[in-house]
């Protein structure tokens, strides 16, 4: 079965429609866009949320679009298990929302930071990360909040149970300070929910799908969530 | 009719990197007694009721469930009773002057 993604547009979304022609028209996936207003999922196997800067980044990152009429739907989507994807922005929805746990805060730099980066796939047992071969991958990144910070206990139940996804790593996967671009706690760049089926990066995989663009690692993760509909 | 002001901080344990850049610009310009830079939010607003106490339930969740992030942040809050908001404005106005 080809699963259907269902990406969320909020005011303020920039990677929807890179999302979507990722989605479906370099991998050849079902997709559609979800107005933030609407409170219908349309059916769809997949939720993106994806980056941008809803509400204008207004309060705080993500703070104001947990309180769409969509995101309702979305959790309880998430509680009955399943499959929501944010990226960027949409990671920063999913923090504020509590369906991930913690918060993120400007880098350390101060700056914006728009580059390719090499993550270490820390735990390849889930929907989004079970397909992929490499060890590492090649992904772009392009935030100027994306340092993540939880408190030491539940930094310690992440790893216990093994949330985190993927660590900023240099390409033959040494994580160290050296390869972490904001001041993310462990170099954390991605982490899941305890059940696995909600995960939130800061890096854009949408950007890396097309080989136009000579980096396809970010197919990897899709590819990961589509075989899991087989 | 209330006017709240409230206050959002970021907790002493949290990085505040535009506080750390802001001090460093405080170094620049001689400032060299000035310590811990924080940054918080300043947010003001009317509340429409002349009971105190919804007030501050009010003005509570609002800040518990928006205005902060109780992960990271710690607010608190003033309420001052109005006549109505025109007034307060007009009022400030003639501070100014």
């Amino acid at each position: 079965m080809k699963p259907k993604f269902g990406i969320v547009v909020f005011p303020g979304s920039n990677c929807d429609y890179d999302a979507y022609y990722s989605v479906k028209k370099v991998l050849g996936f079902d997709a559609e866009f979800l107005w933030h207003k609407e409170k219908d999922l349309k059916s769809c196997d997949v939720i993106i949320l994806p980056g941008g800067f809803s509400y204008g980044d207004y309060l705080r990152t993500g703070a104001i679009a947990k309180f769409s009429p969509i995101l309702e739907k979305i959790v309880t989507f998430a509680e009955n298990g399943g499959v929501v994807f944010g990226i960027c922005n949409g990671f920063q929805i999913l923090l504020e929302t509590g369906l991930l746990p913690g918060v993120m805060i400007q880098n350390e730099s101060l700056k914006f930071v728009c580059k390719d980066i090499y993550l270490k796939i820390e735990n390849k047992e889930t929907v989004f990360t079970k397909g992929i071969k490499k060890e590492t991958i090649k992904i772009p990144i392009k935030h100027g909040e994306g340092n993540y910070y939880t408190d030491e206990i539940t930094l310690k139940e992440m790893l216990t149970n093994h949330q985190i996804i993927f660590t900023y790593s240099s390409s033959d996967g040494t994580v160290s300070k050296k390869y972490n671009p904001n001041g993310s706690l462990k170099n954390i760049a991605g982490i899941s929910n305890k059940r696995k089926n909600v995960m939130g990066m800061m890096p854009h995989p949408e950007n890396a799908c097309d080989p136009i663009l000579r980096k396809t690692d970010g197919a990897l993760i899709f590819r990961s969530i589509a075989k899991h509909f087989n | 009719m209330f006017k709240a002001t409230v206050i959002v901080k970021r907790r002493p344990k949290i990085l505040d990197p535009q506080g750390k850049a802001v001090e460093q610009g405080a170094k620049l310009l001689g400032f060299n007694n000035v310590k811990q830079t924080r940054i918080g939010k300043y947010i003001e607003f009317f509340v429409e009721t002349n009971d105190l106490k919804s007030a501050e339930k009010e003005v509570k969740e609002y800040s518990e469930k928006l205005l902060s992030n109780p992960i990271m942040e710690d607010f608190e809050f003033t309420l001052m009773e109005v006549k109505s908001p025109i007034e307060e404005v007009s009022h400030s106005k003639d501070e100014v002057k």
